[in-house]
């Protein structure tokens, strides 16, 4: 049961997005509501999308956030956060990023799907996942939340979009049945030094059961993942702080590399 | 710089507090002195005493400390080697007694190198590794110190071997010339939790050929070689796992394969 009034979510997007398209930083919205409860945050959340795409945004995929066990318990929550990207996230491969346009960005290495058949939960399962899976390709999330030195709660987060800012995909595209999701190793450079590594088990023992949750999540609000749907399913890596004048490489097992350099 | 006696008393304590299963105190702390020459010094000693004195062959090397996370748990800045025994195998159709045969074990997930050729450094590079790598199997190594409650600084892991104990390998094989060693990812499972995830890169930043490279290199200094059929593991991709009796591991790499090892 949402608590919040129309006026105060509708409030809350605008002071959200504002944050975000100005690039300053805000306290955690939960500070002021503290009785918030996971409706509004979503609300909060699908106001700022509706404020995009009324603009002509297009919305271009969704993504998944906290998906790892670790995280997860570090926050004292059971579920992944899901949010959405709008067509201006987009970098290309190799492309750069002006940090002017941002507040503190930092980099997740992360594996990404295409769908080519709707997925509905509830009781949507990992085998439906993969194969309703069109292409898996590498990508590279750039997040940024919006609220002062990382500090928030998890609604605060859900309504900043999950802290979305940017992303770079690109590699290679491969088949489910090409790759093992599970194994599939990531390695991330900064610089040409390996800053961290990982493998695709991290994220919820494997990113398609964070697309199955996603779907399971979204039927909660009488929604579904559409055919045609990108992915990100979730960091493998620990996020990653990043400076002008970085140089981001992310190498895939399989799925070629992708990079972005910060300016 | 330790005088031979010296050397040789410290081989003998680590000796016996490894067939006693006892802890010693960090050899660092009572001979800051010490040198990482004289700490291999101190592991060639114990290595002697194991083959003259129970019959242990070598059939290996294996080479630690590689990994960002372990150099920073171990707080230790460079890798290190030490020998493999025949006594230090476990199979896969095996528990291992960790109340029998260990004294504070941690559990870590490699690869392992199985050799066709002949290394010899100086001069080895990385392609001299992948044309002397008969195959790459999946591996637990399963570590052990002798030194007090793992206080260990450089030249206590090497002499006590590098702080080696029992090793595992899998009965699946790969062919490095048709992986990318340094982007295979590893999954490392506790109890049926996935618990730590890495890839080959967490090897010195670069790969576990690296790793080969690095110790046909060092040894070479001391005139020793590879050998071929000899197994050399790589070094962990993930952080040390802390196990107990009734515990289950799996690692799985990608594109090689995976092994489990179960603890009593």
């Amino acid at each position: 049961m949402a608590v919040l009034s129309k006026t105060t979510i509708a409030h809350l997007a605008e002071h959200l997005e504002n944050a975000e398209l100005q690039a300053f930083d805000v306290t955690k919205i939960t500070d002021d509501y503290p009785d918030m409860d996971w409706e509004d945050a979503y609300d909060i959340q699908y106001e700022i999308r509706r404020r995009k795409e009324a603009r002509g945004h297009q919305t271009i995929g969704l993504k998944m956030g906290l998906t790892s066990y670790a995280k997860m318990k570090q926050m004292g929550v059971d579920v992944p956060v899901y949010a959405f990207l709008s067509d201006y996230f987009s970098v290309p491969d190799g492309g750069e990023i002006n940090m002017a346009a941002l507040i503190h960005p930092k980099v997740e290495a992360e594996i990404a799907i295409i769908t080519n058949q709707p997925l509905h939960g509830p009781g949507c399962t990992v085998a439906q996942v993969l194969a309703a899976t069109e292409a898996v390709v590498p990508a590279v999330e750039v997040i940024d939340s919006r609220y002062r030195d990382f500090k928030f709660d998890l609604k605060s987060v859900v309504a900043d979009n999950a802290s979305s800012a940017r992303f770079v995909t690109g590699g290679k595209l491969k088949r489910a049945d090409q790759v093992d999701m599970k194994t599939l190793g990531v390695v991330m450079e900064i610089n040409g030094r390996v800053v961290a590594t990982g493998a695709g088990a991290a994220v919820l023992g494997h990113p398609a059961a964070s697309v199955a949750m996603l779907a399971n999540m979204l039927a909660e609000r009488g929604e579904h993942i559409p055919a045609g749907t990108f992915i990100m399913t979730g960091g493998i890596t620990a996020a990653v702080e990043v400076k002008a004048g970085d140089s981001v490489r992310v190498r895939y097992q399989d799925l070629g590399e992708v990079s972005i350099r910060f300016v | 710089m330790l005088s031979t006696a010296q050397i040789q008393s410290y081989a003998e304590e680590l000796y016996q507090a490894l067939r006693q299963r006892e802890m010693v105190e960090p050899l660092s702390n009572r001979t800051p002195d010490m040198t990482v020459e004289d700490a291999y010094a101190v592991s060639s000693g114990l290595l002697e005493r194991r083959m003259q004195r129970d019959g242990e062959t070598v059939i290996g090397k294996k080479i630690g400390v590689t990994s960002k996370a372990v150099m920073t748990m171990l707080g230790v800045h460079q890798p290190d080697f030490g020998y493999l025994t025949d006594a230090m195998v476990v199979d896969e159709s095996e528990s291992l007694s960790l109340s029998t045969k260990m004294i504070q074990p941690k559990a870590e997930g490699e690869i392992a190198f199985v050799l066709k050729q002949d290394l010899i450094g100086p001069g080895v590079t990385a392609t001299d590794v992948l044309r002397a790598t008969d195959f790459v199997v999946p591996c637990f190594e399963i570590v052990d110190s002798r030194i007090k409650d793992w206080q260990i600084k450089i030249q206590d892991t090497v002499s006590d071997n590098a702080s080696c104990g029992y090793f595992l390998l899998g009965s699946q094989a790969a062919d490095p010339r048709q992986l990318d060693l340094s982007t295979v990812g590893m999954v490392v499972e506790l109890n049926g939790q996935v618990i730590s995830t890495g890839a080959g890169a967490a090897a010195l930043g670069s790969s576990p050929v690296s790793c080969v490279v690095w110790l046909a290199n060092t040894l070479g200094k001391f005139g020793v070689p590879l050998k071929a059929g000899e197994v050399i593991l790589s070094g962990s991709l993930v952080p040390l796992q802390t196990v107990k009796p009734g515990d289950y591991m799996s690692v799985s790499i990608g594109g090689i394969g995976r092994t489990a090892v179960r603890f009593d």
